[in-house]
């Protein structure tokens, strides 16, 4: 059983990890600082990831844009914490998660995170709504508060009326919104979207950047996007920062005119 | 993860793949079945070999006699002494002879732990049956014997009462009596038996004779035929207490108030007379019951304290129980290795499971499952198996043993042999088959639990 140390005012299904993460600090939510991820594959070192410094703002929706293999998401899986940096610190709130052990960076994922994914990742053998509520179950949220979570999580995403419906049984869209509502369920402050538009039509991709940015702006949602789809990024994101063969090669931010600059 | 949800998640996984766990789980409960099956038949002859011997009598009872022994009667305490004894035998045995009498009886009565105490009455007579003599040998039965299984499986039914002239016939001489056995049940035989009575005061030449020697104090008795008419009641087709310190080789069972009321001559009668104790009769031997073979060492040495000589076959037990825990642990050995088997059906099936559902781990990785979470859950997944599989498999050995039992007692039906139940699952078996099963299932899933739990999430969420 995790411990679970509570701060006085925080939510009692929220853990220590959660609040250190929303604790602020100079106002950034995540900051890589000379980042590196390498694969050996024979003889040759694959540079996936080449020396990265960002910093991500608390309440910020940044796009990582970047043609396939540039290394964008890697760099987003090591900002998840699914995977460990070659070298340099991926600091978030304060903590590296370099340095995290492999339960400390379970809790991460768990609390301070929410991830989507571009082939939406729902497991087929579930409801919607036990879909929705396997973080719960992992973060060890008591049962009793469990359904009430996951309905307001569907309603954000207005899947409420579906949830004994299983993935199989729903269009691409809605089972894009489903993983939304399973990312957001555990109230995280980051939310980590690698490719979220990817396996969608136009329209539908549409729809799902509105939700996202909903919940950028409503909620204070720190948003860092994966994708190669330039206009999804000018039009949504804050800032753009673009990748080539592992290296970040610039950052652009909206003008007041909504313009990239 | 909670326990409840980690077996939640555990149950939806193997329903998900139902066919395959099934399968598996059949294995386990074959591999728990055949332990359960052949331990059953361990404990099942073990108990059953127990049963048929405390019901012969043998292992709660002591059998004393007189240190007056034919080969060389009232031996003095030194003369004991010499002869290769142990220290303890010795120590017991300084004590004086005495003889084997009522009051010694009643005496023997009176000890911690004694249920029962009564003589060995064997006697010959001549059963007339149908106008016709048939010389044999007579024994008195206890009451006690109605319960203790020594006369289980007869035909017919035991004496109706302790004082009841009833006899029981032994299937041998029964045959002889009549072809057809079961037809002399409620027929009436005679007992012709030679009775002791005791003479009149000494007179005359017998006088006399006696005076010469000093050990025959007593006049000696006469021998006068009488007749006793008896119905039988039963005819048992084995020997009880077969042989040994009861009423073996006797062949005509009657109620021992009644032989003792016979009061027919046995041959320690003549002993009586040659050591002039014929005054007041004494016993071949005695036959103390002891609540339990436990508590027989105690009440033997009490006895031999007493002054007479005992016997009990309390170690012939120990050995018993030796040779059945080799045996047990034999077939347990034996029952084992079908489970060993059944758990490589375990590894099998949770690598599979690792292989369809690497993006799933990637999933639950991603959603802030730690590696633990991923071990467990396969762990749970193995132990519900296994504990399945065991109650299953407890259930089938069970009804193994059970038609084991069934076919074992047809075939001893036919050849006109009491039924017997040879297998037992007592509760210890069933509850630690079960847990034995969940042991090895759980050692079965530490493989894969660990290959799952190092799975890497960015690796297993791109496998399609």
């Amino acid at each position: 059983m995790r411990a679970r140390i509570k701060k006085p005012g925080a939510s009692p299904a929220r853990t220590n990890i959660e609040v250190e993460m929303s604790s602020g600090e100079n106002g950034f939510a995540i900051r890589a600082e000379s980042v590196s991820r390498h694969y050996q594959m024979g003889a040759a070192l694959i540079r996936a990831v080449d020396g990265v410094s960002l910093e991500v703002r608390a309440g910020e929706f940044l796009a990582l844009l970047g043609s396939s293999g540039s290394g964008k998401s890697t760099l987003l899986n090591l900002l998840a914490g699914l995977d460990r940096p070659a070298s340099g610190a991926i600091i978030v709130r304060g903590r590296n998660l370099a340095e995290m052990d492999t339960h400390e960076l379970a809790r991460y994922r768990s609390l301070a995170v929410g991830m989507v994914f571009q082939a939406f990742n729902l497991l087929p053998r579930m409801t919607l709504e036990e879909n929705v509520e396997l973080p719960l179950r992992l973060a060890e949220v008591e049962r009793a508060d469990r359904a009430a979570r996951v309905r307001e999580a569907l309603e954000h995403v207005h899947l409420e009326k579906r949830l004994a419906h299983r993935p199989s049984e729903l269009s691409g869209g809605e089972q894009q919104r489903a993983a939304l509502a399973r990312a957001l369920v555990n109230r995280p402050t980051i939310l980590l979207a690698d490719e979220p538009t990817g396996n969608l039509d136009s329209a539908t991709g549409e729809e799902i950047m509105l939700l996202l940015k909903n919940f950028n702006q409503s909620m204070g949602m720190t948003i860092v996007m994966v994708t190669h789809e330039r206009s999804l990024a000018e039009r949504f994101a804050d800032r753009i920062a673009t990748m080539a063969d592992g290296k970040l090669l610039s950052i652009t931010a909206k003008s007041a005119g909504g313009a990239h600059s | 993860m909670k326990i409840g949800d980690l077996t939640e998640l555990a149950l939806r996984n193997l329903r998900e793949a139902i066919l395959r766990n099934s399968l598996t789980t059949l294995g386990v409960a074959v591999g728990v079945a055949s332990l359960v099956a052949m331990l059953s038949l361990g404990v099942g002859l073990q108990q059953f070999a127990s049963q048929r011997l405390a019901s012969s009598g043998l292992f709660n009872a002591v059998f004393v006699a007189s240190r007056y022994n034919a080969r060389n009667y009232e031996r003095s305490a030194n003369q004991d002494q010499n002869k290769n004894q142990n220290q303890k035998q010795n120590a017991a045995t300084a004590k004086p002879a005495r003889p084997l009498d009522e009051s010694a009886r009643v005496e023997m009565t009176r000890l911690p732990n004694v249920t029962e105490v009564y003589p060995e009455i064997r006697f010959m007579t001549e059963v007339r049956y149908a106008d016709k003599p048939y010389p044999t040998m007579v024994a008195g039965v206890p009451d006690s014997s109605r319960s203790d299984g020594a006369f289980d499986g007869m035909t017919g039914k035991f004496f109706s009462s302790s004082s009841a002239g009833e006899a029981i016939l032994q299937i041998a001489f029964a045959r002889e009596l009549s072809a057809q056995p079961a037809s002399l049940i409620g027929k009436d035989l005679i007992l012709r038996y030679a009775e002791r009575e005791a003479l009149p005061a000494q007179s005359g030449k017998a006088a006399q004779s006696s005076a010469g020697n000093t050990n025959s104090a007593g006049a000696g008795f006469s021998v006068v035929p009488h007749e006793k008419k008896l119905r039988i009641v039963g005819i048992v087709s084995t020997e009880p207490e077969g042989g040994f310190g009861g009423f073996g080789r006797s062949r005509v069972f009657i109620p021992l108030a009644v032989a003792e009321t016979l009061s027919a001559t046995q041959v320690n009668d003549l002993r009586d007379v040659l050591n002039g104790s014929n005054k007041t009769r004494s016993y071949g031997s005695l036959t103390v019951r002891v609540k339990s073979p436990t508590l027989v060492p105690p009440v033997e040495a009490a006895i031999k304290e007493m002054g007479f000589s005992t016997f009990s076959l309390l170690d012939t037990t120990r050995n018993l129980r030796l040779f059945f825990t080799v045996i047990d642990l034999l077939l347990g050995i034996f029952g084992s290795l079908a489970l060993v088997v059944a758990t490589l059906g375990i590894v099998n099936t949770l690598v599979m499971a690792i292989l369809e559902r690497r993006r799933e781990i990637g999933v639950f990785k991603a959603l802030g499952a730690d590696d633990r979470d991923i071990k467990q859950l396969f762990f749970a997944e193995a132990g519900v198996m296994g504990l399945a599989g065991g109650i299953a498999g407890v259930t089938l050995g069970w009804l193994i043993g059970k038609g084991l039992t069934w076919g074992t007692n047809i075939y001893l039906s036919r050849r006109n042999l009491p039924s017997v139940n040879i297998s037992s699952v007592p509760l210890w078996l069933a509850l630690g088959a079960v847990a034995f099963a969940i042991v090895v299932s759980l050692v079965a899933g530490l493989y894969p639990a660990s290959r799952a739990a190092r799975l890497n999430p960015v690796e297993a969420l791109r496998y399609e």
